[in-house]
């Protein structure tokens, strides 16, 4: 069947089977390899994306067809104008990755959450990250990533 | 050209990574990330049964699924010289797929090619295998008994692999027998699993010459070379192995899986591109597990608390293959630290492995090569020993640390500690952590029914490997190398035989290579992991990497400054002995207005080296005299809730000692991350095989990763004993956290309920462990 | 893993979905939020010829309050309640807890109530509180529309009232009165694990300050979420003391029939429910003011 995409802006159309799941959409049709998949029960979080601006959904867990007509935003389209994004940043300042295997879904996540909460506290960052698994940096950072960004955005936001 | 930086220094700078805008911006080369023109996806057919004879295998159904090209068996590999594939301890050898029958459940039996993921899919479903099962062996202690024979295979017809020992076995039992208390207990280390976020996977591909080029996850690129040569016959001069980025290691990514050979066997045998990457339940139930070390433990000691005597006597459970991977000599990996950080006069460790029905493995999750169990042994020890001894367990330790003074320190069991300071860092921990202010606490809930426990760890590690008297795998000694060049205008490269998973080389080895050249790390380009152009190493695992990568790195670029020096001599017009390298530049001894930088030195060295050697570059390959010995003091405070058996953790706090630290953020960074996998251990990590075989814990809903709500906030301080025999002082400190934690959680939860008795639980300390613990109690004691 | 394959309709409206339903039958599932059945699919546990996608039928996402109903649409997700600016107020408080524990953060802006009350897992959470609240699920079937009481809805593990060719559209709590609080007491090995135990709790007081009405519910108790009407009809009329509270502990604990699994043994879950129905009922007194 024949879906189509707005990714980062770019429309991506392609004929695929009914089955692709997001991720490979992603991933293997319109070559954007910064989602991750790490799992097979939609408990890691590499996978996550967000649609339609605001809403984080974890891309192996959706298939390409229910995305038709709609917007994806992944990590890619993150930095603008050459200038990464205060989330990228902060992470970045912090520590907040290792591998960085788990970091596109973290950031996407954080971008969704820091829309629907500009100011969280630490623990609702903690729980607003809990769909997101990460084994090499135990959190700490990544926490003190999404504050520092989360602040760097109320004094100046970002045109996104 | 911009203004010339004054030169300084990089140690001990917490500078941003320099690896990280790829991996920020989604552009990080994983090997899922790649693709070629006709490239094939390979999946595998695996067994259901933990036992059974295999029958027989139809791939006819596979082959008319649209895409799918070929299905391979063991059958087929076996005829190509190909069915074995020799473990890295080398004293065993796996079935690559299946041949005669299957040994665990979720086997590899068959492998399936096609031209999509989802077509090969397809095809793995509609190969059809008839299976004869088999009696199932799932418990080592029933394997002992040789009653069902697991690998007639082997020449010796037993299930029962080696028997390991070390320490005098006589002398200790004198003593146990004289000491004035004795404590035993049965510790079990429980299976589990490093699950890094991203599977193992590859891509095979040969070129028109017949190279091979080999992309794949692994932690020891140069060692999988050698090794496919081994099992292939392809020359080694025609395989070119790169570890791109890697998605998290954690030990995982070390053995040479079955699914590797069949990639490279199905891009020969298809002329194309065969990538292969395994689902997460794949990873789970097939690739290298960690632990399941069955001990029983007893220590000696005077009833004042003076350790006498240590006897440790393990069951390993390797299940159905030893691909243990331990360097050749060490069956039993470095379990001989088992007397950590106390001075034992005497001591025997001995251990024995079975086969069972199960997935093979045993070295992994950041073991140290088995230093994660012997840790945990004598940790829990101790404090059984404190409680019967009723002694502070602080008390107990401080008593019998190996003191300051007493480095190089030789153990019962054989090692040379390097270096220490056991009562400094566990005073910095109890300041810290405010002790005697918990204990106040504790006494004042315990007279109110609630249950507060403080739980120590005062761990030493050995890590390093290693010296080559001592260390090989596959008989390769265990040395490591490094390759640096200097460029003209002051930047430069430098290539390790190590592969980083996260550890931040790209980083720490270009701080080494500024420290030491008085260069701006920004400058020095980090590559790793292609054995095309990094010099042979033995890869990163084992928190190795400092140790003796890291020593390389400091060593080339000493060669390189010795170099430099007599260009430097050249540029001043004085005599080589008149050249001394001061704050990070050559100056004219006395007169030090007279200097040139190394990067003016550089230059020179390709536009004016005199009657010097034009360039700047040295290699060195450092084979360690020793192995460093890190260590830390942690605390955890917790809380249990005895209605739900939950617990909390309040606090923890790990001191570490790892000595001369590169980068304290990315330490840090290190110490987080393993003490999450130790606090996941201790609590919610277990891979359960059922009596029939059958693995409970197969996908990321059972075995249990923590995510930040569950995790604790880690808080972390740091004392500074350099290695005395490291070039920068430097000691490994990556797995520290996994092997010091687990004992600081167990104890801290047996704490809490000692006003019910409670002696040992077994980790994972879920919740109906602790609840039951409880209810089971002591009534007069509760 | 990849899903087996299948046939995609979008749905451009209910009538639509049901039509399409009603012609292929069993054949067919229905895509909601998927965030059960995908994971299913991946591992080829289900293997729909045919899935049927009602996400962009507008009408199905409705949450609005009317006439003493709060109405859930079947695409109404689980962080639409989470975000509802009515959940805050005191009468939603059994609501709101569970919307924040149920799964994970990003599961939630996918997953359905009415997905999850349609899987009907032994173990999950929004089928614990639509008993406890008195829920009811609008089934449309051949003869129409009708309206099943959240207690026959659940009829087994995955099993639900809804048969085949028929579609569940809505789902409808009560708008509890004023003097009403409640409380979800889960407890899980991790989050986005389903429930070891959980206890949904609802209670509104007579101005007396008695109990006028109560409604208990347990996750991970039996074949399906379970009420406690024992525990729910010791606290009827009663002043609610500690000893009342411990009564209702007790029929929770001894209605509980848990299955011992990973989660834990069948003793620790029974234990759990009593601990957790009397936390919940705590909780809910404390958020109506009383001390107990």
């Amino acid at each position: 069947m024949r879906v189509s995409i707005k990714v980062n802006g770019v429309a991506h159309e392609r004929d695929v089977e009914p089955r692709t799941l997001l991720v490979y959409f992603l991933r293997e049709h319109c070559g954007l390899t910064g989602t991750h998949v790490g799992c097979d029960t939609s408990s890691c979080g590499c996978c996550v994306v967000v649609l339609d601006g605001d809403t984080a959904v974890k891309s192996c867990t959706m298939f390409a067809a229910q995305a038709d007509g709609r917007e994806v935003s992944t990590v890619e389209g993150l930095a603008q104008g050459g200038a990464l994004h205060p989330l990228q940043q902060a992470f970045w300042d912090n520590h907040g990755l290792q591998c960085g295997f788990c970091t596109p879904g973290m950031l996407m996540t954080s971008y969704a959450l820091l829309k629907h909460k500009p100011n969280p506290s630490e623990t609702e960052v903690r729980e607003e990250l809990a769909g997101n698994l990460c084994r090499c940096t135990g959190y700490n950072n990544i926490v003190k990533a999404v504050r520092q960004a989360a602040e760097t955005l109320q004094a100046a936001p970002v045109q996104k | 050209m911009s203004i010339e930086a004054t030169p300084k220094g990089s140690m001990g700078v917490a500078m941003k990574r320099k690896e990280d805008p790829r991996f920020l911006q989604g552009k990080g080369n994983y090997v899922d990330d790649l693709s070629f023109p006709g490239m094939l996806h390979m999946a595998i057919v695996r067994s259901p049964y933990p036992h059974a004879e295999i029958v027989n295998i139809d791939g006819s159904a596979a082959l008319k699924v649209p895409g799918v090209k070929a299905v391979i068996t063991g059958k087929d590999l076996e005829a190509a010289g190909l069915g074995w594939l020799p473990t890295f301890h080398g004293y065993d050898k796996q079935m690559v797929l299946a041949i005669g029958k299957v040994l665990f459940q979720y086997q590899e039996v068959a492998a399936v090619f096609a031209e999509s993921r989802a077509a090969a899919a397809d095809g793995a479903e509609a190969v059809e295998v008839e299976y004869k099962p088999l009696p199932v062996v799932a418990d080592p202690f029933v394997a002992k008994q040789d009653e069902v024979l697991l690998r007639p295979d082997r020449e010796a017809k037993t299930n029962h692999i080696y028997h390991w020992e070390v320490g005098d076995k006589d002398k200790t039992a004198q003593a146990l027998g004289a000491a004035e208390k004795v404590i035993k207990q049965r510790i079990w280390f429980p299976r589990c699993h490093p699950a890094p976020l991203e599977p193992c996977g590859c891509v095979a591909q040969f070129d028109t010459m017949g190279r091979l080029t080999f992309h794949v996850t692994s932690q020891a690129p140069h060692v999988y070379r050698t090794a496919i040569t081994i099992v292939t016959g392809i020359p080694e001069d025609k395989i070119r192995v790169i570890s791109p980025d890697i998605g998290g290691g954690f030990g995982n990514k070390v053995p040479v899986y079955p699914g590797y050979v069949c990639a490279i066997v199905g891009a020969l045998k298809l002329g194309r591109p065969v990538k292969w990457i395994e689902s997460r339940t794949e990873n789970l139930t097939s690739t290298g597990f960690a632990r399941d070390y069955h001990m029983d433990v007893e220590i000696g000691a005077r009833a004042d608390g003076t350790v006498t005597a240590l006897r440790v006597s393990t069951t390993a459970d390797h299940g159905a293959f030893d691909a243990a991977a331990d360097p050749t000599k060490y069956p039993a990996g470095m379990f001989g630290v088992v007397t950590g950080s106390y001075t034992f006069p005497v001591a025997h460790a001995e251990v024995d492995a079975y086969f069972t029905n199960k997935a093979p493995g045993g070295i992994a999750y950041r073991c140290s090569f088995r230093v994660t169990e012997a840790s945990y042994a004598i940790e829990r020890g101790m404090d059984i020993l404190a409680d019967e001894l009723g002694m502070d367990p602080v008390e107990l330790r401080r008593k019998n640390f190996v003191r300051k003074d007493q480095f190089p320190y030789a153990s019962a069991l054989g090692f040379t500690y390097d270096s220490g300071d056991y009562h400094r860092t566990l005073d910095v921990a109890l300041e810290k952590i405010g002790y005697q202010a918990l204990l106040k606490q504790q006494a004042e809930k315990r007279a109110k029914g609630e249950l507060m426990g403080i739980g120590f760890s005062t761990f030493t590690e050995v890590v390093g490997a290693g010296p080559s008297k001592h260390f090989d795998i596959l008989g390769i000694k265990m040395f490591d190398s490094a390759e640096i060049r200097i460029h003209p205008t002051g930047s430069g490269i430098v290539r390790a035989g190590t592969k980083s998973q996260g550890q931040g080389h790209e980083t720490t080895w270009a701080q080494i290579v500024a420290e030491e050249l008085g260069l701006d790390p920004q400058n020095i380009m980090v590559e790793e992991g292609d054995t095309d152009t990094a010099p042979y190493g033995l890869g990163t695992y084992a928190s190795r990497s400092t140790p003796v990568a890291g020593a390389a790195i400091a060593m080339a670029a000493r060669r390189i400054r010795e170099r430099a020096r007599k260009i430097a001599a050249h540029l001043m017009e004085v005599g080589e002995g008149d050249v001394e390298w001061k704050d990070y530049k050559f100056q004219v001894k006395g007169v030090p207005a007279k200097s040139v930088t190394m990067k003016e030195v550089a230059f020179a060295a390709y536009t004016n080296p005199g009657q010097n050697e034009p360039g700047l570059e040295a290699t060195q390959y450092y084979d360690p005299p020793n192995m460093t010995f890190p260590h830390g003091a942690y605390v955890a405070v917790v809380d249990v809730d005895r209605e739900t058996g939950e617990v909390k953790v309040r606090r923890f706090l790990a001191v570490d000692d790892c000595g001369t630290v590169i980068n304290p953020l990315i330490v840090e960074g290190q110490i987080h991350g393993g003490l999450t996998e130790g606090f996941a251990i201790a609590f919610m990590q277990e891979i359960q095989y059922d009596k029939d075989g059958n693995n409970l814990n197969t996908n990321f809903t059972d075995y249990l990763v923590p995510t930040s709500l569950e995790s604790p906030k880690w808080e972390t301080a740091n004392t500074v004993t350099p290695s005395p025999h490291h070039p920068i002082g430097a000691k490994g400190v990556g797995e520290s956290p996994n092997v010091g934690s687990p004992a600081a959680f167990v104890n801290a939860v047996i704490d809490a309920l000692s006003p019910f008795g409670v002696r040992h639980i077994d980790m994972p300390i879920t919740r109906d462990k602790v609840w039951r613990a409880i209810r089971d109690s002591d009534p007069a004691k509760g | 893993m990849i899903p087996a394959a299948f046939e995609y309709i979008r749905a451009g409206s209910a009538d639509d979905a049901f039509a399409q339903l009603q012609r292929l039958g069993a054949d067919a599932r229905v895509l909601a939020g998927g965030q059960s059945l995908i994971p299913a699919m991946r591992f080829r546990l289900a293997r729909p010829a045919v899935l049927i996608d009602i996400n962009a039928i507008k009408e199905l996402s409705n949450i609005g309050i009317d006439n003493g109903r709060l109405t859930l649409g079947a695409v109404a997700r689980d962080c639409a309640i989470e975000r509802a600016p009515w959940i805050g107020e005191r009468r939603w408080s059994l609501l709101h807890d569970a919307s924040r524990v149920v799964a994970d953060p990003v599961v939630r802006q996918m997953g359905t109530i009415v997905g999850s009350l349609c899987h009907n897992d032994p173990a999950g959470d929004w089928t614990t509180v639509a008993l406890a609240t008195r829920a009811e699920v609008v089934v449309r079937g051949k003869a129409g529309s009708r309206t099943v009481p959240i207690d026959e809805f659940l009829v087994d593990s995955f099993t639900t009232a809804v048969a085949e060719g028929e579609m569940a559209t809505a789902v409808r709590f009560p708008v509890p009165g004023d003097r009403t609080a409640g409380s979800y007491q889960k407890v899980e090995r991790k989050v986005g694990d389903f429930a070891t135990a959980a206890a949904a709790v609802q209670v509104t007081l007579a101005e007396d300050g008695t109990i006028r009405d109560a409604g208990i519910a347990l996750s991970a108790a039996g074949p399906c979420a379970v009420r406690v009407s024992e525990a729910e009809a010791l606290l009827k009329g009663q002043k609610p003391t500690a000893e009342v509270i411990r009564g209702a502990a007790a029929a929770a604990s001894k209605k509980s029939a848990p299955q011992a699994d990973l989660r834990g043994s069948v003793a620790y879950k029974k234990n759990l429910a009593g601990v957790l129905v009397s936390r919940g009922l705590r909780q809910a007194l404390a958020r109506l003011g009383v001390q107990s």
